[in-house]
């Protein structure tokens, strides 16, 4: 059936691309370009393990199709870090917020997001921002410590690392008119 | 899992998307927004069409804006730009105060308002808003634009009066001064078991106008008149919510009734009074506050 070429910048730098109109986007990042960073867990959309941000957004890239993220910037848990740790990675350490880890790709996208538009969630702030998180060792609690570490250790929005969003963020795309 | 293959064609505007669909009369079409449904049901097996055609970067269809009163959503808005409206929140508090239950975090960032009406899963959050709030849907087909009540949209389990040749472009809603949404959610899948939409219009401290849905209990969402009428009228402050939630269940029709393995009909239907009273609760506190809720 239909195939496609499509773009991604993953982890900053510019990847082209053919795709079958099937292939979802944490194959085509796994097994197409080789960014292993995000897993596949649940394949069903539940677990978050595959969880990368698109554009900024925290996404599942199991529940994408590649070509739906045809010119897009993706960020994958691998994409934070430079040299050092990126802050979040830092607290994960820091508070043992992972057992086997698997999930921890998953958790660090969506906490970096949480922690880019809330710099100081509380703890069922964070619990309810991971909803879509799973952890089958079900270490939450040092997961939910790490993350209100990771507050601290992120002084300001930028340093959660969060790329310009092409379109622009919601309260952009949000318009008044004054005979409201 | 793999979906099994399909074509797939992304629209620029909606007159290419209609064209499509047009066009393709013939095969298994299915329109593609932000997939958060979908594309889980193309990997189960749950949707075998031949063909997707992709709406999601129609622009003209994204926002919300305000206007004489009215509050129009496109219908590719996302639930997490629903969530975080400024506008929402003021003008048509239910929709924010039910957009930030959907799902998770994830979805909310993919997922559409358009998408989700026109899946109508009789257990999703919206669903109910849009009823309570006096919602208009707008659609376009080959012979133009028609609008259809929200009440009258949903059909059943999986079902809308949408054609097969026809696009849901956005929602329209009136104005309203409070608006909340409560529910009961399956601790395991995350789903609502009863969830309520309440939406109220306050005049000089007395309740002007209300609406009332309820979502996960019936096959689609179902507005609750004897709540309404015992809210309607009465001063803000002299609202009692149980009271009034009391006989929430008596419009659901005993066929109507949909359970699952997690909670049967009859399970949903003893929940809703409940649910109805915190929905009717909440909403009276964001009228006392001036808007949604706390």
């Amino acid at each position: 059936m239909s195939e496609h070429e499509i773009t991604l910048t993953v982890d900053g730098t510019e990847e082209t691309l053919t795709v079958a109109a099937r292939t979802l986007l944490v194959h085509a990042l796994r097994d197409e370009l080789d960014y292993t960073a995000p897993k596949v867990g649940c394949e069903s959309g539940t677990c978050g393990a595959c969880t990368v941000a698109v554009d900024g957004d925290a996404v599942k890239s199991c529940t994408r199709l590649a070509v739906q993220a045809d010119g897009s910037e993706v960020t994958t848990v691998a994409g934070l870090a430079d040299d050092d740790l990126h802050p979040i990675q830092e607290a994960f350490h820091e508070e043992h917020g992972l057992q086997c880890g698997y999930c921890t790709p998953g958790m660090v996208m969506t906490a970096r997001e949480l922690l880019a538009e809330t710099p100081d969630p509380g703890r069922e702030e964070i619990r309810a921002a991971l909803k879509g998180t799973v952890c089958r060792c079900t270490g939450y609690h040092n997961v939910v410590d790490a993350v209100e570490t990771a507050a601290d250790l992120v002084e300001t929005p930028d340093a959660v690392g969060v790329p310009d969003h092409p379109e622009g963020d919601a309260t952009d795309r949000t318009t008044t008119t004054e005979d409201g | 899992m793999f979906p099994p293959e399909f074509d797939y064609r992304r629209a620029e505007t909606v007159a290419e998307a209609l064209s499509l669909l047009s066009d393709h009369a013939d095969r298994d079409v299915r329109l593609l927004a932000g997939g958060q449904g979908l594309v889980a049901d193309l990997k189960a097996g749950a949707a075998t069409p031949d063909l997707l055609v992709d709406v999601g970067d129609l622009t003209s269809l994204a926002g919300v804006t305000v206007a004489a009163d009215r509050v129009t959503v496109g219908a590719l808005a996302t639930h997490a730009e629903v969530a975080t409206s400024a506008t929402v929140r003021e003008h048509a508090p239910v929709l924010g105060a039910t957009a930030e239950h959907v799902a998770d975090l994830q979805v909310r960032n993919r997922g559409t308002v358009g998408g989700n009406l026109a899946e109508a899963d009789p257990t999703a959050d919206l669903p109910a808003a849009v009823v309570a709030a006096d919602a208009t849907l707008h659609v376009r087909g080959p012979e133009g634009e028609r609008t259809v009540a929200a009440t009258r949209f949903f059909e059943g389990e999986g079902r809308t009066v949408l054609g097969s040749d026809e696009l849901l472009t956005g929602v329209s809603l009136p104005a309203r001064t409070a608006g909340a949404y409560a529910r009961e959610t399956h601790p395991a899948t995350g789903y609502a078991m009863a969830g309520v939409a309440a939406t109220l219009d306050v005049a000089d401290g007395v309740v002007s106008a209300a609406g009332v849905a309820a979502t996960g209990v019936a096959d689609r969402p179902v507005r609750l008149g004897t709540v309404e009428e015992r809210v309607v009228g009465a001063p803000v402050e002299d609202v009692d919510p149980a009271a009034a939630a009391a006989g929430a269940a008596e419009p659901i029709a005993a066929d109507r009734l949909v359970g699952d393995a997690h909670a049967s009909g009859e399970y949903r239907l003893q929940l809703l009074p409940t649910v109805a009273e915190r929905a009717v609760e909440q909403a009276l506190e964001g009228a006392a506050a001036g808007g949604g809720p706390a």
